[in-house]
């Protein structure tokens, strides 16, 4: 204590001498100005550091090794959690990126499934052959990646069953989805092959409704709302990266949870 | 005497005495301000997803966020996240290794705690030495500890609610871990505030994160 007051003059002058050596100015100015006020959070993070092309590629980068991290953490066998009847949302929520009465029509009795790519049957199907397909049904949450969530009964056939009756290469990185609305999705396989993962063809016991997906979505209790595609007009099994509608703009692709 | 530079510590006995060795080590320092770093992004990617759908019935100015949209803040936010995580481990591991932890924040007695608390809010608390941390710091350092590791528990469920069942029925479901990762971000938000007025307060603390001495 004694040494510290009778150095404090040179002390404090090195220190000084130190500060403004080891900062630079304009970082010290930055900081000391702009950095601890709120003004300066705001300065600091405008959106033009996120335009910027490096930053903005190798964020990009990092959200493909984001992908990679989360196929490695799942765990097919692990399942999403089910709830009972008395906790579905009401009414379960529109969500799409376009308005409800913008929701695509699309004909029962005239659609046809086409099926694509690694496939060793590519016939189409009509609704009334997938419906007479083994059902099963699902109380899940739907988690979107805006942070809500809901829960929903969806019924339909398992995913991995229908897989296997059309022989699809189960050996492939990729299926892609193309939907009546334009939207277009891709999953990987071990969620393709996820006992929860669905070819929903109704909601709530009934026909999927329009504003749901009709004729069919994709159910995945494992992957946030915007992996789910609804209105799925053709389906192909493929090794090339297919991308999707929201993935192209940003969002990460694996989107599980 | 006075003039010289300090850069033999024989010239200056006494200085040479007082500080043996950096207040802070390297380690620290690094991990501090990349911490910092971290800590930065993490915030204003997460006011940024937090407007996407409030939890509660306030939105956070958009000119305070990271991101400019959804899709760009979530990049920010993931890819922010593993130097959060790895770094923090990297602090911890050292911290325990080499015993810092327990020797710059431990014991907290209670009675001293009451005394520098009382001292703190009179303003009276003494800081000659900033080597050695008052009760009151300390809890508040052990409190930026659990609340980093809550803030990355509650993360993981609302990452990975399907992945990590048992931190997810730890945090209430899905939907509760979203008002527990709010509110650690609020503690973590207050403690940064408490720190930076402190900062100002005494600028010597300042430079030793920077140089160590």
């Amino acid at each position: 204590m004694q040494d510290q007051n009778d150095h404090s003059g040179p002390e404090r002058r090195l220190i000084i001498k130190a500060a403004l050596k080891e900062m630079p100015d304009a970082a010290r100015r930055l900081f000391l100005r702009q950095g601890l006020t709120l003004g300066g959070l705001a300065l600091l993070t405008g959106c033009s550091i996120s335009n910027n092309a490096s930053v903005a590629r190798a964020l990009r980068q990092v959200s493909k090794f984001n992908d990679r991290a989360q196929a490695w953490l799942f765990d097919s066998s692990r399942l999403a959690p089910t709830y009972p009847k008395s906790m579905i949302t009401q009414p379960f929520p529109f969500n799409a990126f376009y308005p409800e009465a913008q929701a695509p029509v699309v004909d029962g009795e005239t659609y046809r499934l086409e099926l694509g790519g690694m496939i060793a049957d590519k016939r189409p199907w009509t609704l009334e052959a997938l419906n007479r397909l083994p059902q099963e049904s699902q109380i899940t949450r739907h988690i979107c990646v805006e942070g809500w969530s809901a829960i929903g009964e969806w019924g339909g056939i398992r995913f991995s069953e229908f897989l296997r009756r059309i022989g699809a290469d189960t050996s492939a990185k990729y299926i892609g989805f193309k939907c009546a609305d334009n939207y277009y999705q891709s999953i990987d396989m071990p969620t393709a092959l996820h006992p929860q993962t669905l070819l929903a063809l109704s909601y709530a016991g009934s026909t999927l409704p329009r504003k749901y997906g009709f004729p069919m979505k994709l159910r995945m209790p494992t992957k946030l709302g915007y992996k789910n595609p609804k209105h799925i007009m053709s389906i192909y099994v493929t090794n090339q990266y297919p991308g999707g509608y929201w993935e192209d703009q940003g969002y990460n692709w694996f989107g599980g949870s | 005497m006075i003039s010289s530079p300090p850069t033999n510590p024989g010239s200056i006995p006494a200085l040479a005495r007082q500080e043996p060795q950096a207040i802070h080590p390297w380690w620290l320092r690094m991990t501090h301000w990349l911490n910092a770093l971290a800590v930065f992004i993490m915030l204003t990617s997460g006011w940024r997803i937090y407007d996407a759908s409030p939890v509660f019935s306030f939105r956070i100015p958009t000119s305070l966020t990271l991101g400019g949209w959804l899709g760009g803040a979530l990049l920010w936010h993931f890819a922010a996240m593993w130097l959060l995580v790895v770094n923090g481990l990297i602090y911890l591991v050292a911290s325990v290794a080499t015993g810092r932890l327990w020797r710059q924040l431990l014991p907290i007695r209670l009675k001293q705690l009451a005394a520098d608390l009382a001292a703190a809010l009179k303003g009276h608390l003494a800081h000659d030495d900033i080597r050695h941390y008052n009760a009151v710091q300390k809890l508040a350092y052990w409190f930026v500890i659990a609340d980093t590791v809550v803030i990355v528990a509650s993360g993981l469920v609302l990452w990975k609610s399907v992945q990590f069942p048992l931190l997810r029925e730890l945090m209430g479901g899905y939907n509760s871990a979203r008002v527990v990762h709010f509110y650690a971000m609020s503690g973590l938000l207050g403690f940064i505030l408490v720190h930076l007025v402190l900062v100002i307060l005494v600028p010597r603390t300042l430079l030793a994160m920077i140089r160590g001495r």
